[in-house]
This record gives structure tokens, sequence and C-alpha cells, in this order.
């Protein structure tokens, strides 16, 4: 923890002297940096979400030219504006990232429109030409597709034929990785299963601990989850002796044993993308999304109870993947109600905007979207 | 139904072991503010010792590889919370419930300051009983995994409450806590007695704090405890200042917090944010229906809240008892 | 925080009585003083507690953090609009504990209050939102300060009528409102269109009720200051005010008076809740246009200690609130420029918080009195 605050001096000592040759009219022979503005939602270092963000950004900060400022657990209310105006007026940023959903709208459109000359570009959010201003964009990893593959693992190892899902918020880009890992597992077993329960919020260990051991509880042998940090459902699950399967990040050093895949973020494909337009002189670009063929996204490393058949199959089906050719969400696709969602014949590839607004879960899951 | 579930039999079994699962860190903190409003102070801050405990355990486990170790710390560092609240509380005109909230900041940011290294790393967790051996099914056995702190918590609310009855320890707590004037009679130091019981009400809700961290749900960040130890300061009015009743609070609240993961698991989905409320609504219910106008303060200690205040404040309808929380700061 | 204010404050109970027999010049100038002077000190005590911990653990300059903080919170006009900005739902939601205060109540149910009063704003606003924007506007303040008002009333009443604790009950209803809260915004309110951050409908741009004429900060910074100056009007000059005071001092005595304290318990909770829930529906007509989860983001919490460091005075509020909006104002320059993490100012504001109270026991040391313990 010294080392960390050792280097923060460093950048203290650094950033002091920029702020000084911002006032002063003559700057040194030094270009002026390129300055970029992080902005989380919770702690950095999370575990999870969060992190994964801020470990891209600190791939970043090694660029030559580039100069990162971060500000965490910046709540989604008129304070992310007023962080967005800060970085811009007292540290001088032309390029910023809010990484966190709710940041979007009205916050981010606002300070946009006040700010023209200020490339913002946000995670998540759904970016429309003509809606939005042209100095805002959007960006996302179809992590869906490890969503899947971590399904097929699931299904695979699963002895029980019940799978787990802890989740946070019925949201779109939740339902969308409950659906996608629940297909891959029915993808080996058409009879397979998944438990989802929601905690009601993106950080509640005691919750989510809660809701890990009530699915053990109903027979459950293989979790994942969609909250802010994995590790106290994967640290659980662990502890009762079952599998889990991986979100944001890896955890496979939480779970030795029990540890299958895990679908992980590779943000710092995006960023530097990014960076590099900018460096260029020209505009980042405006709608960015991208799966593993792109490299947005990852799978962990096998974990030891992954059988070599199971592999097999995940491994075939990535390479469909990573080659462009897989489709996930394909018709005829029933939601847990009965209802067909997706008609026979159509297939909803992975830029089909329907997919940015799901709202069903499909058959087999059991839980309910409100 | 397949012969790994159970069905519904899950959500009655599911409630017991969140009871026993999740009670503890609540039984620590009642029964510990529970001894410290005996002696006549308040302090809210324990929600701050709490999450202090946790990450002060879970970083000691982690640097000594002994979970046992990091108890001992956090429960040496609650007592220190405990202590400096009370020798600040015993400054003249001071006000000691919002101390406590001051504190309870002071504590959550200083334990988040600190944290940031322990979020990441896995410490050594603290064991568990297997009292479930008896039973051949596989959810009856993990719903019986104790902790060895959840039956220490016990054991402490009967023991205190064994103790403020009978021993001469306890009564003088008591005395300290029901007329000022009364102890100084007989020449009981008051303040020293409040520094104790509120330094050793600290260290039981510093220990409260491991548990969270070391066993349920038996790591760090920073959304552990998000509001248990004030919770659980709420539980001590409502269980009438009895460490017993503390304990069966602690045990209701926290069987009625698994009831939403339990119905979800089952397949009961609609309204889960409703379910999730619950506890805080059966708690409210049973107090609303548990009191009355006339018994409301049944077994507030009497200087509980007066900010040594020359005249007694009284509350209408609470005959002869003093309202068990001051009014504004102000000492007239 | 003002020391005019705070001779404001201690003085009522005294003038009260009779002209106080110790009120010579020379006793009031050298309380002036005190209100200057302890608070100062106290100020000066937490730099060096928290320049400490700079120093020991962060390794940094504390003389370099404290520049910084000054010119984040207040060095700038853009700094200072963003301290402002944070203030305003801090004065509104002190409100609601500081005016049951007043009849001896501890009420920390202002989240609460203001989620609900957030919600309930919206879904009127969304309910009339085809009227003209006048209209739609009083529509979500009536409201969202009766949903507001209602629920810590409830409180109150649940103390008057079953001898409900009503710090216990209002933190309990605070959860429930959380609850209600996300119940409705992602069930039976929410906007299907609102994809990944559950909310209500929009109330619509030109409802929104926007910001004060000539800076960046929105309304509930004018109401929150007019609340303030109106409380304080009220508790000084009305005889309602003063029967508060009378119950607050001493209950039994103002039953034995033959005053009606339930109704004052009810209007001191209802007006208090009302505040809040007024904050809920600012949030929503000036910075959200809609609801949602981000209503519960602790300004009611904040309340709570803003109102108990302004020993409750309706004046006081707003300087407290001032300075604890400029703390968080400055987080974010000390985050980006030292590399501390966010809790650092966190820390900060407990270290002034429990300094600043316990330094209420410098006052009077110069006519020093025997007390209890």
């Amino acid at each position: 923890m010294i080392d960390k605050f050792a280097i923060g001096r460093r950048t203290l000592l650094a950033s002091s002297a920029s702020a000084v040759a911002l006032g002063l009219a003559g700057t040194a022979h030094a270009q002026k940096p390129l300055v970029i503005g992080f902005i989380y939602v919770g702690p950095r270092d999370d575990y999870g979400y969060n992190q994964a963000h801020a470990e891209a950004a600190a791939v970043l900060k090694k660029m030559p030219g580039v100069k990162i400022v971060e500000e965490e657990k910046v709540p989604e209310t008129v304070a992310v504006e007023k962080t967005m105006e800060s970085m811009i007026n007292l540290d001088g940023a032309t390029l910023l990232f809010p990484t966190s959903f709710g940041y979007f709208d009205p916050y981010m459109l606002k300070e946009a429109t006040k700010n023209p000359k200020i490339q913002f570009r946000h995670c998540g959010g759904l970016w429309q030409e003509g809606k939005h201003p042209v100095n805002t964009g959007s960006y996302f990893g179809y992590i869906d597709e490890c969503q899947y593959l971590n399904g097929i693992v699931a299904g695979a190892t699963s002895k029980s034929g019940k799978l787990g899902f802890v989740a946070a918020k019925p949201i779109p880009q939740v339902l969308r990785n409950i659906n996608a890992f629940t297909l891959g597992a029915q993808s080996i077993n058409p009879k397979i299963s998944t438990q989802v329960i929601f905690t009601g919020d993106w950080s509640m260990p005691v919750k989510e601990a809660e809701a890990t051991n009530s699915m053990i509880a109903q027979g459950v042998d293989v979790v994942t989850c969609h909250v802010d940090s994995p590790k106290v459902v994967v640290e659980t699950a662990e502890r009762a002796g079952i599998y889990t399967c991986g979100y944001h990040t890896n955890q496979a050093k939480l779970a030795p044993k029990g540890y299958l895949t895990g679908a992980e973020w590779n943000w710092e494909r995006v960023y530097t993308g990014f960076v590099e337009a900018m460096k260029a002189g020209k505009a980042p670009a405006n709608f960015v999304r991208g799966g593993l063929k792109e490299g947005f996204v990852r799978t962990s490393a096998y974990g030891p109870a992954v059988s070599d058949a199971a592999k097999a199959k995940a491994d075939a089906v990535k390479l469909e993947m990573l080659n462009g050719n897989f489709v996930i969400f394909k018709g005829p696709l029933k939601d847990n109600k009965g209802n067909t969602v997706i008609t026979a014949g159509t297939s909803q590839i992975q830029t089909d905007p329907a997919l940015e607004s799901m709202n069903y879960l499909v058959e087999g899951v059991v839980g309910s979207t409100s | 139904m397949d012969q790994s579930g159970i069905g519904l039999w899950g959500v009655p079994l599911a409630m017991l072991a969140g009871a026993i699962r999740v009670s503890t860190p609540f039984i620590f903190v009642s029964v510990g503010e529970c001894l410290t409003e005996r002696s006549g102070r308040i302090n809210l801050g324990l929600e701050g010792t709490l999450v202090m405990g946790a990450m002060s355990a879970y970083g000691t486990a982690l640097a000594s590889g002994s979970p046992w170790l990091g108890v001992g710390v956090a429960a040496l560092v609650g007592l220190l919370l405990g202590a400096l609240h009370a020798g600040i509380c015993q400054l003249p005109r001071v006000n000691d419930i919002a101390t406590g909230i001051g504190l309870m900041l002071f504590a959550t940011g200083l334990a988040f300051f600190l944290g940031k290294p322990f979020i990441q790393p896995k410490a050594p967790n603290l064991g568990a009983i297997d009292l479930g051996w008896w039973s051949s099914i596989p959810q009856v056995r993990q719903a019986l995994q104790v902790n060895y702190l959840f039956v220490l918590g016990i054991a402490l609310a009967f023991a205190l409450a064994w103790a403020l009855k009978t021993t001469r320890w306890g009564l003088i707590v008591r005395l300290a806590g029901e007329s000022v004037d009364a102890a100084l009679a007989i020449g009981t130091h008051v303040g020293r007695v409040r520094m104790i019981a509120t330094a050793v009400g600290g260290s039981f809700a510093g220990i409260g704090g491991a548990f969270l961290s070391l066993y349920y749900p038996g790591s760090w960040n920073e959304g552990l405890s998000s509001g248990q130890g004030l919770m659980a300061v709420a539980l001590v009015i409502f269980a009438r200042w009895d460490p017993v009743r503390c304990l069966w609070a602690s045990l209701l609240f926290g069987a009625a917090g698994a009831i939403s993961p339990a119905l979800q698991s089952v397949g009961v989905t609609e309204g889960y944010y409703l379910f999730s409320a619950a506890p805080y609504v059966l708690t409210l219910v049973l107090m609303i229906a548990t009191c009355s106008p006339e018994r409301s303060l049944r077994g507030a200690p009497g200087e509980l809240g007066a900010v040594r205040q020359k005249e007694m404040r009284q509350w209408p309808g609470s005959m002869s008892t003093r309202a068990p929380i001051p009014g504004p700061g102000t000492a007239t | 925080m003002s020391p005019k204010d705070q001779v404001a404050l201690e003085s009522p109970p005294a003038a009260l009585v009779t002209a106080p027999a110790s009120s010579s010049a020379r006793d009031n100038m050298r309380a002036i003083l005190e209100r200057i002077a302890v608070p100062a000190l106290a100020l000066l005590a937490s730099a060096v507690i928290f320049g400490l911990l700079l120093a020991i653990y962060a390794g940094v300059d504390p003389l370099e953090a404290f520049a910084l903080m000054y010119q984040g919170a207040f060095g700038t006009w853009f700094s200072w609009q963003n301290t402002l900005t944070r203030a305003a739902p801090l004065i509104l939601t002190a409100l609601c504990t500081a005016l049951p205060a007043r009849l001896g109540l501890v009420i920390i149910g202002n989240e609460g209050a203001l989620v609900l009063g957030g919600v309930a704003a919206a879904a009127a606003g969304v309910a009339v939102s085809a009227a003209s924007p006048l209209v739609v506007q009083l529509t979500m303040i009536v409201a969202g300060m009766l949903a507001g008002g209602l629920w810590i009333a409830f409180a109150g009443a649940l103390r008057q009528y079953r001898g409900v604790n009503e710090t216990i009950s209002s933190l309990l209803l605070t959860y429930i409102a959380i609850a209600l809260m996300n119940h409705f915004v992602e069930g039976p309110l929410r906007d299907p269109e609102s994809l990944n951050k559950p909310s209500t409908r929009a109330i619509g741009d030109i409802n929104m009720i926007g910001t004060i004429p000539g800076m960046d900060v929105h309304w509930g910074l004018a109401f929150g200051i007019v609340a303030c100056i109106a409380v304080f009007l009220f508790q000084r000059f009305t005889t309602w005010g003063f029967a508060m005071e009378v119950i607050g001092g001493n209950p039994k005595t103002a039953r034995m008076m033959g005053l009606n304290v339930g109704r004052y318990v009810l209007l001191a909770c209802g007006a208090g809740g009302a505040a809040a829930g007024l904050a809920g529906t600012v949030e929503v007509a000036a910075v959200m246009g809609r609801a949602n989860a981000s209503l519960a983001v602790g300004y009611g919490y904040s309340g709570i200690l803003v109102s108990f460091l302004a020993r409750h005075n309706p004046l006081a509020i707003i300087p407290v609130a001032v300075l604890l909006g400029g703390i968080s104002a400055s987080g974010g320059l000390l985050q980006r420029r030292l590399d501390l993490p966010d809790a650092a100012v966190v820390v900060l504001q407990g270290i002034i918080f429990v300094v600043i109270l316990a330094s209420e026991t410098l006052y009077g040391r110069l006519l020093p009195r025997r007390q209890g313990s």
C-alpha cells in the first residue's frame, strides 16, 4: 500500500507542475499531454466492473503523452456533471469516459451539449446518430458470447441439471447474460434450468452470499453472477464445494477447485483505439461494439474441473464466434412465460439493437423480470 | 422435483439457515450496545465500529495467517473506538447521539481508506462447527454449519443478562444508567463505569465485524455492512434493553432477511423488492403491536440520553421515565 | 459555522424565561468571541489531525492537499457552484431532523422521505405532464412534499399515539421507502424505454425547474434557504413556534399548560418530512427529470449530520451544509491530483464532525459549572 501511495506522490508532483503550467502562458518544450478523465460509479478496486475499467486506465497511463485523471464512487446524480465539468475546467481533460450506465442520460448528454469541443465516450449507452450530440458516443462489449461459453462448460459440468445466476437488477444487459448463459447450457442438455435470484442492487455482499446459499440448498451445482464484484459469490460457492463461472475479471485465484471458466472484459483494447484516434487528431468512433472477435472480451483459462469433452465443445463454439459465424439469439426462441420472442428463421446477430433492449428470460430460466 | 432439491421445505430451512448465518453481527452489535445503553450512554457509531472491525480483522488475518488473531485485533479496535466515543461524550455539554454519528462517519471512512489493499487478497477464514452430522440431507447439514462466533454471541447474551441482573458489577452499570445521583451517592465513578461499558460494547461490535469479513460473507469490501450496525443499534430499543431479547430480535431479523432469496430460489419471484423489505416491515409491525403510549419506555435506562440536563425531560404519557433519546443538543 | 447563528440558537430558551440576569454587555461580547474562536479552533485541530494522517500514512504533503481542497470547494466560481449544488439537498433534508428536534424527537428517516417524495413527484408530474409547466411543477411539489410529510408524520404519530420510538421507526421506514421506490421504479411505474437504468417516465424537458438565473445551481438551493429562514421566523415569532419550544423544553409542563402536544408532533414531523420530500422533488424536477434509484444516494443521511452539527438551528443549517458540500466538492480534486481514495474526504468529514462536537465542551468554560458526570 505504501508503494501505491508513493506512486501517487510522484503523480502529484507531475500534476501540480502541469497545473502551474496550465496557468502560465509558456509551457515548456513538452507538448501538452492528452488529458483523459475516467469516472467510476464504485470503488475502483472492487474486483469487478470498476476494476476492469481502472486496469485499462492503468495501461493507458503508460502511453507517452497521455495523462489520466480518475474519480471513483461518483453517484449517478448531478455530482457526475460536476465531476465532468471539474475535469474539463480544472484538469484540462479533453476526452472523458463516464463508465457507468446511469451517467449517460441526462448527465453526460447535458455536459456534451455544454462542452462541444470535448469528446465523451460512454460505456454501455445506446448512442444513436442524429439523436445524441456528435461529440458523444458509446462502447460496449458482447460479453454474452463469453456467458454462452460459460453456459456450455457449466452445462457439461453440472450433475443436477440446475444452474444458478445471482443478478443485481433485471435490466437488458443482465437479462442478456442470463439468457446467453442458459442457452449455452441448453445446447449441451436441453432440460437444464437456470435459477436466477435478483439481489436488488449492484453491491450487496450479504445478500449475494444468501442468494448463493439458497440456490445451493435447492440443488444448484454451478453458479455465476452479474453483480459489481463477483468475489462473494465465487468464494461462497467454493466453500460449499460447487462450481463457478467468473465475471468481469478472472477470479480463478478465489476458487482454485471449483472455478470452471469466466467472462472477462478487455477494455484496454477499446480505450487504446480511442486514444490513438485522438492523438491522430481525429474524433474517436461514436458507436463501438465488439465481442471475442474484436478482442473486447475474453474467457478465463479453464479450471481443473472442466472435462476434455466440455473444453472441446466450448472451444468449437468459440472458434465459430472468433470467425464471426455464431449467432446466440435465433428463432425459434420462447421466453419462460411461453411467449415466442424470436420467431423461427430470425437471427438476431450481435449488432441487432433489439438485443440491447432485451426484456425477457428464455425458457428454462426460473425467475421473473419484475 | 428431483432428489437434490427439497422444494418448498427449503423456505423455512433457508430462514433457519439465514438466521444462523446472518444474525451473528446483529447479535454482537446489539448485545454490545445493550451493555453501553444500560450504563446510560448511547453509541450510534457502532456501524463504523463494525466496519472498522471487519477491515482490521481481515487485514490481520491476511498478514498473520491467523483468523483468530484477526478477531482479537477487531475486538481491540472496537475497544479503542468505544473508548474514544466514551471519552468525548464524557466532556461536559457534548451530545452522545451526534458524536456517535460523527464517529460512524469517521470509522467507516477510515476503514475504506485503510482497507483498499485488502479487497483483492484472500485471507484465511474462521472455521465452522458441523452440527448437522446427524442428517443425511445436504441442505440440513449446510444450514447447521455453525460458526464459533455465533455460539459465543449467544453465550454473551445470556452471560450479560445474568451479569446485569445478579452481579455487583451489573448493579453498578445499571445504577449508572438509571440515576447518576444515586450512583454518585454510593461513591460510584459514573464516568469510569460508562467508559468501560462503552469500550466493551465497542469491542463486541468489532467482533461482529470480524464475523462479516472472516466468516460470512467472508471477505472484505466496502459494501460489506451497508447499515447492519445501525439497524442492530435500533434493535436494542426494539428489544427493550434486554440482552436475551436482543438475541431473539437478531435471530428474527436474520431469518426475515433470508425470505427474499429463499422465495426466489423456489420460484416465487414477483415483487422481490417488497420481500427484501420484510425484516424492516416485520420489526415495525411488531413494535406497533407491542408498544403502547403508557408502556413505551418500559426497560429504558433512566439516564439514557439525558444530556446532563438539570431538569428532567419528560415525555407526556411516559410517567416517571425520561425520553430515551435526547432532544436538541442544547444543554440548558 | 456562523457565530451569529449560534448566538441565536443559544439565546431563545433564556430569553423565553426572563431577561437573563447575566446578560451584561461584556458577557455577550465574550460569548460572541467564543462562537468564533471555538469552531475555528476545532476546524484547525481537524486539519492538523487529517494532515497528519495524510502525511504519515499516504505520504502526501498536507499543505498541498488543503490548497487543492480550497481550490476545489471555494477557489473559483465554478468550484463555488459545485459546492452550492451539493449543499442544496442537504439544507432541505437537514430540516427533516431539525424541525422534530425542536420537540425533543430524533428523526433519522430523512432519506426515506426524500426518496418517496421524489417518486411521488415523478408519478404526479408524469400524470399531469400535458398541463402547463407551472401546473406540472406545482403538482409535483405538492405531491412530493405531501408524500415526504405523511411518511415522517406517520413516524411522529406512532410515537405520539402508540409510543413507538421515533428514531427506530423512522429508520425502518427509510428502508421500507427505498424498497418501495425500487419496486415502483422497476415495476408499475417503469418506463419500458429506460433500459439499463430502470426509471419512471420522464416529466418532459419543458416541465423541468431549471437553474437559478446567473448561476449553474438549481432552484433547490433557493428553496432550501427560504425554507430555513421561514422555519427560523416561525420558531422565533409565532405562537406555535413558541409552543414547540415549550414542549421541547418540558413536555410535562406543556401538557399541564393544556398544549395539544399531538398536534405539534404531527406538524413538526410533517413539515420536516415535507422539506425532505421537497428535496426529492427537486432531484426529479431539476436534476434527473425522472425518478430512479439514484434518489437514494445518501443526501438524507448527510442531512441528519448537518442538522446535528447545526444544533438543529435552521439558520446554522445553511453554512454547515455549505461546508459539507464544499468538502465533497473538493473530494474529486484530491482523488485526481493526489491519487487519494474517495474515502479520504469521508475521513475528513468524520474528523471535523467529531472535533466540532467535542469542542462544544469549550463553550462557557469561563463560567464553569458542576456537571453530572
